[in-house]
Parts: structure tokens; sequence; C-alpha cells
């Protein structure tokens, strides 16, 4: 078999509970050793797609190869090159981390000896040698999650399926979450993640694909994305009313919005690091005082405004 | 990535064998470190034992066959009750492993299906082994005597451990079914609670009502707790053994393959 430079190909996925259209013909690539993000709100139909895509649903209509292989009728050989972390960690809470390894591993075929090998090297490489003999109901959301996505790699798959790996991180747990994401795909291994945070996609995703409504409405790299969303945004707060317009007209054509009452003044940014510094220099020089200083990124919501034309309706405000 | 990664390579049947066998010695931990489950493996038999010997006893004493005391006649009935209480603990588990995300990643993975029930259903054999036998301790303590000999207590060894298999398979149904633990501990309790209740297994049927008397006489329970009380006794066991062994079979026969297409079915639709 000459394999084939995707390695995930899903054509037309259709997926209905009742008159509930989850999924509306839905079609996806991923290339070898490359992550793409499936972004989009609550509902969108991210998670029904990664439960398609890794055998545990049935599609109603189109067709999914997985390493050339096929959802549907050879389930079996797809399980052997996949490995799942669902939303919900997914470990047995009364065994210990070290043993849920070993068990997943023995599950995806290891001897013993390579399941118990693999598992202290995912223990180390993960920060759990410590907690490693402890019932893993003791452990934080953030080990669970580390030792969650530990399990599916036991086998190292050569594709793994992250549904929302940080969703209900601290931003610590997330950050480092991210760090072992980007390794594995430096080791060639192909990603497909869900997400509801651009950033995340933009952070580690090769190429993005945003879904509403159970269909792709755009897709295309994070910058790509980006420039149709919008520029980053700079806000900036002065003293006095006198400073506000000594900054307009330091700053000219940069300044798109202004606030007299607060005296601040909204800036459109290309470069975080370089304008922002030159803007600081520029008022520096002036002698003019700032009080505060705040960079607006664009949101999930900013993309689906700008690709919709409308606010994304399902977007749970609690969670985003 | 230092571990050079081996994979078994064994024929299918046996790795499949290997799954129900992991499964298996996960369930068991699961038992030995859920502290309530331990309780309940130990003293629930003890608790019953005692309580329906001293309680019932001098009561039920004179509707008994002459020269059988109740704790000799009881003890038939009451293990056979532990044992179908205790396949609850089947459903329950089978129930929690599908609410939870763990389910996936088995379901992800490419193991045998069979294995998560397997696992559930014979580590739930093996502790109703164990309450059986602190309950067959309790009673020699307490006075529990059987003249019977080592055959009749190898056949009843086999009737109990069939019956509890087949039993834990039923319940294996209920707990893929159930929607929630709280489903499960109600139609468990609504379909074992009248079985264990309306049979022979605490009181002789002949003072039941004419309709509960042919209930009582007919259903599963009954030719069990027969079965066994009449190996331990000693007296004529009748058709009780083979309609024990008929019952048994059938239940398995029906139960193992529909709680396994069931479990397969489950969630992925």
């Amino acid at each position: 078999m000459t394999k084939s430079q995707y390695v995930i190909e899903a054509k037309g996925l259709v997926k209905s509970y009742g008159d509930n259209h989850v999924l509306k013909g839905l079609d996806l690539k991923v290339e070898r050793g490359t992550m793409l993000a499936l972004l989009g709100p609550n509902g969108a139909g991210k998670t029904t797609t990664i439960r398609i895509l890794s055998t545990l649903l049935e599609l109603d209509g189109g067709s999914v190869e997985i390493e050339g292989y096929d959802v549907s009728t050879q389930a079996d050989k797809v399980r052997n090159v996949i490995g799942l972390t669902g939303q919900s960690a997914a470990v047995d809470e009364l065994l210990t981390g070290r043993e849920n390894l070993v068990m997943m591993g023995r599950l995806y075929r290891l001897t013993k000896e390579s399941a118990t090998a693999r598992a202290q090297e995912l223990l180390e490489d993960f920060d759990l040698t410590e907690a490693a003999d402890r019932p893993t109901k003791t452990y934080s959301g953030g080990m669970r999650r580390r030792l969650d996505l530990a399990v599916s790699l036991i086998a190292t798959p050569p594709i793994i399926f992250l549904d929302e790996p940080t969703t209900g991180l601290d931003p610590r747990s997330r950050l480092a979450m991210w760090g072992i994401i980007k390794k594995l795909v430096e080791k060639g291994t192909t990603i497909l993640l869900t997400t509801q945070y651009l950033e995340e996609a933009d952070q580690l995703a090769d190429r993005i694909v945003v879904i509403d409504g159970g269909k792709v409405i755009a897709e295309g790299t994070a910058t790509e994305l980006k420039s149709r969303v919008g520029k980053d945004r700079l806000e900036i707060s002065f003293g006095s009313a006198e400073h506000l317009t000594v900054v307009k007209q330091l700053l000219g054509k940069a300044v798109v919005d202004t606030n007299d009452k607060e005296y601040s003044a909204t800036l459109v940014i290309d470069d975080i690091n370089q304008d922002v510094k030159e803007v600081l220099d520029k008022l520096a020089k002036e002698k003019i005082a700032v009080t505060s200083l705040e960079v607006h990124k664009p949101t999930l919501d900013d993309v689906f405004l700008s690709l919709t034309g409308k606010q994304a309706a399902t977007t749970n405000a609690e969670e985003a | 990535m230092a571990t050079q990664l081996i994979f078994e390579q064994k024929p299918k049947f046996i790795l499949d064998l290997q799954d129900s066998l992991i499964m298996i010695r996960r369930s068991c931990t699961h038992i030995i470190r859920n502290a309530d489950q331990l309780l309940g493996t130990f003293f629930q038999p003890i608790m019953f034992l005692v309580l329906f010997a001293t309680v019932f006893g001098g009561a039920i004493k004179g509707s008994l066959p002459p020269g059988v005391s109740y704790l000799d006649f009881l003890m038939a009935g009451i293990i056979v009750q532990t044992a179908s209480f205790g396949s609850t603990t089947t459903a329950i588990a089978v129930c929690n492993d599908l609410q939870k995300g763990i389910i996936d990643r088995f379901r992800s993975l490419p193991m045998s299906n069979l294995a998560v029930l397997n696992g559930h259903v014979i580590s739930d054999l093996l502790r109703n082994t164990i309450s059986t036998l602190v309950m067959i301790v309790t009673g020699l303590v307490i006075g529990f005597r059987s003249h019977s000999g080592g055959l009749a207590w190898l056949e009843i060894t086999g009737i109990l451990l069939l019956f509890t298999l087949s039993f834990s398979w039923l319940a294996a149904i209920v707990g893929v079914v159930a929607k929630s633990v709280e489903a499960v501990q109600w139609l468990t309790f609504i379909i074992i609670f009248p079985l264990t209740f309306a049979s022979s297994a605490f009181v002789p049927t002949e003072s039941m009502t004419p309709v509960l008397k042919a209930f009582a006489t007919h259903q599963p329970i009954t030719q069990v707790v027969e079965a066994v009380r009449a190996l331990m006794l000693g007296t004529p066991i009748g058709n009780y053994g083979w309609n024990t062994l008929a019952w048994s079979l059938g239940i398995l026969v029906v139960s193992v393959p529909l709680a396994s297409w069931l479990f397969s079915r489950k969630g992925t639709k």
C-alpha cells in the first residue's frame, strides 16, 4: 500500500439525531505529520466529528479513511493506529496512574515488559512520577489530563485525536499541555485537535478548520484566518484630554477609535512586539504618561463575526 | 523515545482472552479498593445470616420437616439470596463504566469488546464466592451442620457458581440498559426482591396463598434453593438439580449474547 499524503480523509460526513442535524456534509483532510485544529463553538459538531473518526460513532452518510482504512468496515485496523483523548479524562479512578498506563498498553497488545517500560517513560515525560502509584481520583484536573494524554500515547500511535484537551484547565496547566502537544508534532505524530479557543489553534496547529452548524465555514493557516478576522488592537489610556489630542496627532492613521471621557485611544497593530514598543517610544519622547495599556486579540467571536456576519449564538460564555 | 515497543504476536483468540483477564484484574482491584464493597462482601452475609436465624428461627421452626433446624433450612436460602442480591454489583459496575469517559477509551482500542463485561461478571463471581465462604463459616460457628459428603458439596459449588454466573450476566443487561446507577438499583430491586422472597429461600412454600405458591414453586430461585438444600441436608433432590441447570444455562444462552450486543451498540448510534 502506498501511503497517501493525507492520513485522515473525511468526505461529506453526515450525522443526525432525529431532527437534530449535527453534521451536514463535513469534509476534512489532515496531512501526514501535521496538526489540524477543528475550531468552533459548542454544538458545532466538533466532538461528533472526533467520535466518528475514532470509530466510536457510526456515520449516517459520507466516508472516512484513516491511514487508508475505512472506519466503518475496518474499525479494528483503525484502532491500531489511533490514540484518543476525549473531553472527560478517561482514566480509571481507582487504579493508579501507572496501573492505568500499563493496563491500556496491554489492551493495545503491547507485551508486559514493553507496557511497563513505556509507562515509566511516559510518567517521567509527563511529570507524573511522584503521583505514579496513587489512585488517580486523588489527581488534580491538570494531572488527570496529562495522564489521559499519556495513556493515549502508550503504544505511540501515529495518529492522535485530542478533543478539547485544555478546556477547564488553569493557565499554567494549559501551557504545560501545549508544550507536550507541540513535542508530539515535532516527533512526527499526526494530530487532529478540537478547540473553542482561537489562541490555542493559533499556537499549535499548522492548519485550522472553522466549523459551525455541522459545516466547514473557513479553513487556512492561523495567519490566513486572522487576516480575515482583523488585527490585534492596542488600547492606551492617558491622564488628560490634552495628552489624547497630542497622541492623535502623533500616531495619526493608526488610531481607529478614541474615547474622550476616559482619555483613551485604540490602535490597530500588526506586530505585538514591534509596534507596541514603537508606540511607547514615541509617547516617551513627548513625555506623555500612559495610565493603562491593553492588547486585545481577535477572539473566536471575532472570527465568527467576520466569517458569518453574526455573533456565534451557541458560544457558551462560561466556557469561552 | 528510548523504549522499543514490542507487540504481542499471538492468535487473536488468545489476545481476546488476555483482554478479559486484564479486565478481570481491573474489576477485582476495584472491589479491593472500594471500602464499601469490601465491607458488604464480608459483613452483609454475616449480618443477614445471624439476623434471619435468630429473628425468624423460633417462629418458623414449627412448619419445618421434623428434625431440621431453621439454621440448616435457612443456609441454602440465604446463600442463594446473597448471590442474587450480589449480582446488582455487576449491574452497577457496568452502568458506572458506561457513564464515564473510560468506555470511549476502551472502545477506541483494538481490544475485545466482550472483555469489559467479562471483567465485571467474573470478578463479581469471585466476590460472591468469598461472601458465600464467609457465610458458611459463620453458619458453622453458630451451629449449622451438614452431613453430606464431598461429592454433594462439589455439586453445590458447581450449582452456585453456574447460577451466580447466569444472574450476573442478567444483571449486566440491566447495567447496559439503565440510564443511571440509581435506575440500576431500582431495576434490580424490583426484579430480585420478589424473586428471592417469594421463594422457598426463607420459609417453606406450604403456607403461601395458592397463586403465590404456584409462582414460588416454579420460579428459578426456588429451584436453586431446593437443589442446594437437598444436597446440604442429604434429602432427595428430585428434579431441582436439572431444573437449576436448565434455568442457569437458559439464562446464560440468552443473556450473554444479548448483553454483549446491547453493550457494543450502546453509544455508537
